[in-house]
């Protein structure tokens, strides 16, 4: 199994179609992070706009934190398109190039290929997320220095303690890997249908945009289904920038404010990595190949 | 002798109107160069799919190197190597990386100079570091005969090896279906809709149209030289018929398979110098004399196809 895994990993980082990703993520990061440290002030006044009558800020509001969060908010949505180019191509492009015949006659069992597959699709996910977290979390840190993290919600404002923030972000992008693990197992699962990489990609962000739509729906007929769509979940990551706040209205540090939904989140993410990691097996291991 | 592989009954139908191969029985023995001979269409991929645990048959068993396949698969395939139709690999690798990835696919720990004895030893060596997308059609064929051959296999599987290469590539593909045979003992079993590259190296061979066997046996059975046809071409080919009708060569001639295009007979080869001089002698303006093993003419009259040879 580590050899085949060693194997597809080799073959991802020997294509150049692999390297768009980070540096896609790169090229992105770049530019907000020049933006946010040229214009910062005016975006931060754009930002504040109702709260500065109301609201005496002391201390540097446009630190590393709070960037690394924008970013995340902007990024978390565009990042999944970048998994599923290689996700999405593991079967797929194998089946296209007509390598797909020449794995499958070596002494392994469809299984132990498939499985091989999908852990070098994740390796590749979490690589991609720790890429996004030097580059996001620490480059911002680096550029904008660290302070007291301010943010503004719906509703409510939130402050968190510097010393409170760092460990959220380390919750929050492992919260991203359960979820990005999951676009790449959509990916996985769709790829096992085609003999082009095309298809299945185009396939992947297609029911990420439908599911995503059909969550952020305000349509009390879509509430039923709302809980058991992978994609209302996956912005589960900005639970880890919610603080309890005591009887006299203080913040707990260290706390969260409702775990409970992480934990809830993180079930539908697994059972849905899960759920398509089997279904891909059911079909993969009776499929004929024809290519 | 041994069976290397054993089919009985193997059939595949795709969805509930095509049968691929309907009901297919052969061996294959071990050191065989086996001929997998069919028409394009005829089920020949199909069957070698299913040898190679591709595709699932519909129904039937086959047993390689005594075991059944399904359920000692892995075990199987440690000795088996295959070129499957085109031939497939990465193509944005060069020759050398390939062939270690598929070295160790085939749990074979191979050295760097091993692997590149390899593309030598199939006239890569020299363009073992590029990349495979800058390689021709018979590097491509090549290389993927040097993949299959890494762990070194004792049954070796090539669908159709020939198809895109030129003369030289096919008399190369020749020569080591030949090597491998002779020289290392190898069992092959080589697929081709072209019967003219089967005669060459077979010791075997089957003949499938439709998905059924037509004919099974030794090449030196079936490509009988004392039963062959000969196609002649004359200046008048129906005053011709009637002259040799005339003659000793009457019992000779196909009366049936015979037009005003060409006159068929059939005659023990060694015949052939015979006859030309006759029919020298009884003044008929011969334009060509072709003569066709009894197998090629076999293949002709069930096939009704004459692209086929």
């Amino acid at each position: 199994m580590f050899s085949l895994v060693q194997v597809e990993l080799y073959k991802i980082f020997k294509r150049p179609r692999t390297y768009i990703a980070f540096g896609a993520v790169a090229a992105l990061i770049g530019i907000i992070q020049f933006g946010l440290k040229v214009d910062g002030k005016s975006y931060l006044d754009f930002m504040l706009n109702d709260l500065s009558s109301s609201l005496e800020i002391d201390g540097k509001i446009l630190n590393g934190y709070l960037v690394c969060y924008v970013m995340l908010q902007l990024l978390l949505v565009h990042v999944p398109l970048l998994i599923a180019l290689i996700a999405a191509d593991m079967i797929s492009g194998e089946a296209n190039m007509g390598t797909l015949r020449l794995l499958l006659i070596k002494p392994y069992s469809r299984t132990t290929l498939l499985l091989a597959k999908f852990i070098a699709a994740i390796i590749y996910t979490l690589m991609l997320l720790v890429w996004l977290a030097i580059l996001a979390l620490f480059g911002s840190m680096l550029l904008f220095g660290t302070d007291d993290m301010f943010l503004l919600k719906t509703s409510y404002v939130v402050l968190l303690k510097e010393s409170d923030v760092f460990w959220r972000y380390i919750g929050a992008f492992g919260f991203a890997a359960l979820a990005m693990t999951t676009v790449a197992a959509l990916g996985f699962f769709l790829s096992v249908f085609a003999e082009n990489s095309i298809g299945p990609i185009v396939a992947t962000m297609s029911v990420i945009v439908f599911f995503t739509i059909l969550s952020t729906l305000n349509i009390p007929i879509f509430n039923i289904i709302k809980p058991y769509l992978f994609t209302t979940h996956m912005i589960g990551w900005k639970e880890f920038f919610d603080i309890k706040v005591n009887a006299s209205n203080e913040a707990i540090i260290g706390s969260i404010q409702n775990p409970e939904k992480i934990i809830k989140a993180s079930l539908v993410l697994v059972a849905h990595t899960i759920g398509f990691f089997v279904a891909t097996l059911l079909v993969f291991r009776k499929k004929d190949i024809l290519s | 002798m041994s069976s290397v592989i054993q089919v009985q009954g193997l059939t595949k139908k795709f969805g509930h109107q095509f049968t691929a191969v309907n009901d297919l029985s052969f061996s294959v023995n071990k050191g065989d160069v086996y001929g997998f001979l069919g028409q394009n269409g005829a089920g020949k991929s199909t069957t070698i799919r299913m040898l190679l645990s591709l595709i699932t048959p519909t129904s039937g068993s086959i047993e390689i190197f005594g075991m059944p396949l399904q359920a000692n698969r892995a075990a199987i395939m440690q000795n088996v190597g295959a070129v499957i139709e085109k031939p497939a690999m990465y193509e944005y690798l060069t020759a050398y990386q390939n062939l270690k990835i598929f070295s160790a696919l085939s749990g074979v720990s191979k050295t760097r100079v091993q692997l590149l004895n390899e593309l030598d030893v199939v006239g890569l060596a020299a363009r073992a570091h590029d990349l495979v997308r800058t390689f021709s059609q018979g590097m491509k064929q090549r290389l993927a005969i040097a993949m299959a051959m890494v762990n070194d296999p004792q049954l070796i599987l090539l669908d159709e090896p020939t198809n895109g290469l030129d003369p030289q590539g096919i008399a190369d593909i020749r020569n080591l279906i030949l090597q491998l045979s002779r020289v290392q003992g190898k069992t092959v079993l080589v697929s081709s809709h072209l019967l003219s590259e089967i005669e060459q190296v077979a010791t075997r061979l089957i003949i499938i149209d439709k998905g059924c066997k037509l004919v099974e046996g030794d090449s030196k059975d079936l490509f009988d030289k004392s039963k062959t046809v000969v196609a002649i071409q004359t200046l008048n080919n129906i005053e011709a018929t009637k002259q040799l009708m005339q003659t000793s060569w009457a019992s000779h001639v196909l009366i049936d398979r015979s037009t005003d295009k060409e006159i068929c007979m059939q005659l023990d080869e060694k015949l052939l110098p015979t006859l030309h001089k006759n029919l020298v002698e009884m003044g008929i303006g011969v334009l060509s004399v072709k003569p066709m093993h009894s197998l090629e003419d076999y293949f002709l009259r069930i096939t009704s196809t004459p692209s086929y040879v």
